[in-house]
């Protein structure tokens, strides 16, 4: 017993040491790897999808070769990127879908998260089905023909009704609640991760399957796959602001950039960089393309895009 | 690497074995006609009933939103939370710009110096190899923040494992409260441990730090107590007949005899570490599971397995190193030491050579792309076996049947049942195989399940894993029979063995996709590749411990080797199939909950909910769920006799 006082003692002593006295503020924390050896670092959060990534990989470029930082990238989700942006571990979101319970929080309330400006992208999400099945079909693009089509969408994970196919569970769907208060005879099957829908959806495009999924715009797939919007009611504002109830489609979202407070008012070159960091929804695909679909690597596809765009970044550097 | 020492005690005879069992199921029945129509009267029968379950949405809600607004004023953060998570920082930011300091020729040196004198030079080779391996595919930052991360947090986790080995290796009592707990610690599934210390310290390394020592410490706390308690008698009395003082003995007779379980403590310790570090990436641990992560975002096998790789070597290397230590006698310790400081000195000197050149990172002209390759062949492959393979049909089909006649009236006929009828099914299952302590266990850890809402997601999941041990269990016993069988099968299934038990579960995921597609099909894939390993490397050991006398008699009376397999090795090596189905059930569940990823939907789509939403109150109880259905399916097929290291 008299060697566990001991060394919890030791233990205690040891910290204290480390850390100094007085009080250990845990939203004031940089990344263990961040600014090693004396380089200036920036950690940069990317969300899982492919658009994010290209946001990520073009702003680490420059960062790297032009501004001389070093950048570290994490990979979070959405939700949990805002508390990790607020508490410095991360400095900067790149692309945020909207999420305004959170920018309440820490932008208007804590005053943590600084808003960094437009990305200059507009997102979309909706319903789509393969082009190829809405020419053949083509009343199949209202969602008040969806249940004539519903035997076609089944699969072994839908249970005798239609497959609807959602990805993964970071993003903002209110899928469930659509199908239900529209009277849809599907079922709502989570692929659980952006990848796993890619994967189907690329499959099912293979074999020219019929298929209905939840997906965005700006989306490289497209390229590969192209997909028709299935029209759901139109969007009005405040008509999702009850999740149960909500039976209308979805908005298009300006994409937003934001930055940790403290760095905002301290990131010197980088932060001012990133402020005014904004491209369109076209060079976002150029660069996801590369990374998703020839396989560079997310480095690679930056350089080609920055080699071939000069006059677009040049006015984020002055 | 399951290393296991399994003591074989002679099996019951059969007959009382089935006469205790009857009797057990007698009293189970008698119970059961007792208390079911007052428990139907009372809630009625079909799901779990309303009013039975807490609704705990609420209060978690509000936990997690206190915690967050109270982060950066509250005492207990300031003062305590805030101490560690800064330790934790500051410590693996020391490591990380030792490791960056010493540039890649001095770390691989020391490496394999280390490896040298522990170990002898084929692994110090193989060591150097490894680590020149993880710069070759331009991995060597990710791997080094691995590795700073993985350091701090074994050295924690054999601290705190050690304090609480002696706890228990000392005293009686404390021995007796903490075995439970430790137990049940090692059954739980790494992604459980996630959202609790999320919720406290937020994304970041910290997090990660800390849910890895609260996952890897309890193997090195079990096997300390267990050294010490093994410690021989004789010596001990021999000591104390000297006149030696408790800390004497303690120091001088007991800790060094524990030697070998300290190091296989040690060993399990590192593996779990570096499993759960991968994990966490979930958890913005950075670093090569981080690699692996964002890899899969873009569906990029290749790239994955470029950062998958490191981990297998990373994990090799280590546990080969460990394990020799283990083994190795006690060299003449005057020599050793002076071998130890040239091997000290001669790292120095490459990382000063390495700094006096300027050549700290890893040269970027040197690396080796795979990933291109890689993807070709997993292409190919899932062109040419997904659909349309003459008479078998492909394997998109397959998992269509599978989901249909095998997971679907699984789940259905769980959720079918009334829900006393699944809760008496269990305690039926545990309490003949087990005691009546593993059966109550059992039967209130599944109904804990109730209790928290989740009764109908907590049985899907059940039945995926039902279907994934199943299919484990017979493809791991066919090839562990063959291994048992025949040394040359062995040798050429050890490598891949070992690949496959280290290779992060992430990286499985989207081939099993891209063949199975979306669903449970491919959760259940993945979770039988994963258990593969385990049920194979103990059924091989179990058949090949067998008592030679009883074979060679077998042998002598003429019985062909399926005679002698079936009716000499196989019931002998009972203890150890047992061991295989109990460490498969609970591999199974670690991935099936990852298949959350992959469309498995149900318990861990929820806890991967939790995570992605920051929702805490959906994956906390999601997690507990979790937690509850590990500790009823171990303790539903834990032998009573259960006396075993378990691996990872």
């Amino acid at each position: 017993m008299r060697l566990r006082t001991t060394a919890l003692t030791a233990g205690a002593s040891a910290l204290l040491l480390l850390t100094g006295c007085g009080a250990a503020d845990m939203t004031k924390q940089a990344s263990p790897f961040a600014n090693a050896q004396g380089a200036r670092t920036v950690t940069l959060s990317v969300q899982s999808w492919v658009g994010a990534q290209a946001n990520v990989a073009v702003a680490q470029y420059l960062l790297e070769h032009e501004l001389g930082y070093r950048v570290d990238t994490v990979q979070v989700d959405e939700v949990p990127a805002w508390d990790a942006l607020s508490q410095g571990r991360v400095d900067a979101i790149l692309e945020d879908w909207g999420h305004p319970d959170q920018e309440a929080r820490y932008v208007d309330d804590k005053k943590t998260i600084a808003h960094g400006g437009d990305l200059g992208v507009t997102g979309h999400i909706g319903w789509f089905v393969p082009t190829y099945f809405a020419k053949e079909h083509p009343d199949v693009t209202d969602w008040k023909n969806l249940n004539k089509y519903a035997s076609q969408f089944r699969t072994a994970e839908s249970g005798g009704k239609g497959q609807l196919m959602d990805g993964s569970p970071s993003y903002v769907t209110n899928d469930k609640a659509l199908v239900q208060n529209l009277k849809l005879d599907y079922q709502v099957v989570f692929a659980g991760s952006e990848a796993a829908q890619i994967t189907q959806m690329r499959q099912f495009a293979k074999e020219k399957k019929p298929f209905l999924t939840y997906w965005y715009a700006p989306q490289w797939l497209f390229e590969k796959v192209p997909m028709t919007e299935v029209k759901l009611p139109a969007y009005k504002d405040g008509c999702d602001a009850e999740p149960d109830k909500v039976a209308c489609g979805y908005p298009h979202t300006p994409l937003q950039k934001y930055l940790n407070a403290d760095f905002s008012k301290d990131g010197g070159k980088a932060a001012a960089f990133l402020k005014r960091f904004k491209w369109t929804t076209e060079d976002q695909n150029e660069v996801s393309l590369m990374i998703a679909d020839q396989k560079l690597t997310p480095e690679a596809a930056a350089k080609k895009w920055v080699d071939s765009h000069a006059s677009t970044w040049k006015a984020w550097l002055s | 690497m399951a290393t296991l020492t399994t003591t074989a005690p002679r099996v019951a005879l059969p007959g009382v074995l089935k006469h205790q069992a009857v009797r057990k199921l007698a009293l189970l029945a008698l119970a059961a006609a007792i208390l079911v129509p007052l428990a139907d009267a009372r809630w009625s029968s079909g799901t779990w009933p309303h009013a039975l379950t807490v609704d705990l949405t609420t209060p978690l809600t509000g936990a997690s939103d206190w915690i967050v607004d109270n982060r950066d004023s509250h005492p207990l953060f300031l003062y305590f939370f805030g101490y560690l998570s800064n330790g934790v920082v500051l410590s693996v930011r020391a490591v990380y710009l030792v490791l960056l300091g010493a540039g890649w020729a001095g770390v691989t040196a020391a490496a394999a110096l280390v490896a040298w004198r522990v170990a002898g030079v084929r692994l110090a080779l193989g060591t150097a190899a490894a680590f020149a391996a993880c710069g070759l595919l331009g991995m060597w930052v990710p791997t080094m923040q691995t590795l700073a991360l993985m350091i701090v947090a074994v050295l924690v986790s054999v601290v705190v494992g050690v304090v609480l080995g002696l706890a228990g290796g000392l005293s009686e009592r404390l021995d007796r409260g903490l075995r439970p707990v430790l137990d049940t610690m090692q059954v739980l599934p790494a992604f459980a441990y996630l959202l609790p210390v999320v919720l406290v310290f937020g994304i970041g390394v910290p997090a990660a730090v800390l849910a890895t020592v609260v996952y890897a410490a309890p193997p090195m706390a079990r096997l300390t107590a267990l050294g010490l308690r093994g410690a021989d008698k004789e010596v001990l009395e021999a000591v104390e007949s000297l006149g030696a003082t408790a800390r004497q003995r303690l120091l001088t007779a007991r800790i060094p005899l524990a030697r070998k379980e300290l190091l296989l403590g040690l060993n399990q310790t590192i593996m779990m570490a570096l499993s759960m570090a991968v994990i966490a990436s979930v958890i913005g641990a950075g670093g090569l599971g981080d690699r692996v992560y964002q890899a899969l975002a873009s569906v990029d096998v290749g790239a994955a397995l470029a950062a998958g790789i490191p981990i297998v070597l990373l994990a090799i290397v280590l546990d080969r190193v460990t394990a020799a230590a283990g083994h190795a006698g006690d060299g003449e310790p005057g020599h050793g030491r002076a071998a130890w400081l040239y091997a000290a000195a001669a790292a120095v000197a490459v990382a000063l050579a390495g700094r006096v050149a300027g050549r700290l990172d890893w040269p970027d002209s040197w690396t080796v792309s795979i990933a291109a390759p890689v993807n070709d062949a997993v292409d190919w492959m899932t062109d040419h076996l997904y659909s349309g393979v003459p008479v078998i049909g492909g394997t998109a089909d397959w998992a269509g049947h599978f989901t249909t006649w095998v997971l679907d009236p699984l789940r259905d006929g769980l959720q079918v049942l009334p829900w006393w009828a699944v809760l008496l099914l269990v305690a039926a299952i545990a309490w003949p195989i087990g005691t009546w302590r593993t059966a109550l266990t059992a039967v209130l850890a599944l109904a804990a399940t109730g209790v928290l809402g989740v009764w109908e997601p907590s049985l899907d999941t059940l039945s995926q894993v039902l279907a994934a041990v199943a299919v484990t269990l017979v493809l791991g016993f066919a090839t562990g029979i063959a291994a048992a069988r025949s040394d040359r099968v062995e040798r050429l299934l050890r490598p891949v063995l070992d690949v496959f038990q280290t290779m992060p579960q992430f990286v499985y995921l989207i081939p099993v996709v891209a063949l199975f597609g979306v669903g449970r099909a491919p959760a259940v894939a993945a979770a039988v590749v994963y258990a593969l390993p385990a049920v194979v490397r103990i059924t091989t050991q179990g058949l090949r411990q067998v008592d030679p006398a009883a074979m060679e008699s077998a042998r002598s009376l003429g019985a062909t080797g399926a005679q002698q397999l079936r009716q000499v090795q196989l019931p002998l090596a009972r203890p150890a199939l047992l061991l295989a189905v109990n460490q498969g059930v609970v591999l199974v569940l670690a991935v099936v909950i990852i298949g959350g990823l992959v469309g498995g939907g149900a318990l861990g789509y929820d806890a991967v909910f939790g995570l992605a939403q920051g929702d805490l109150a959906t994956g906390l109880v999601a997690g507990a769920a979790i937690v509850c259905l590990g500790l009823m399916l171990d303790r539903v097929t834990q032998p009573a006799d259960r006396r075993v290291k378990k691996g990872a």
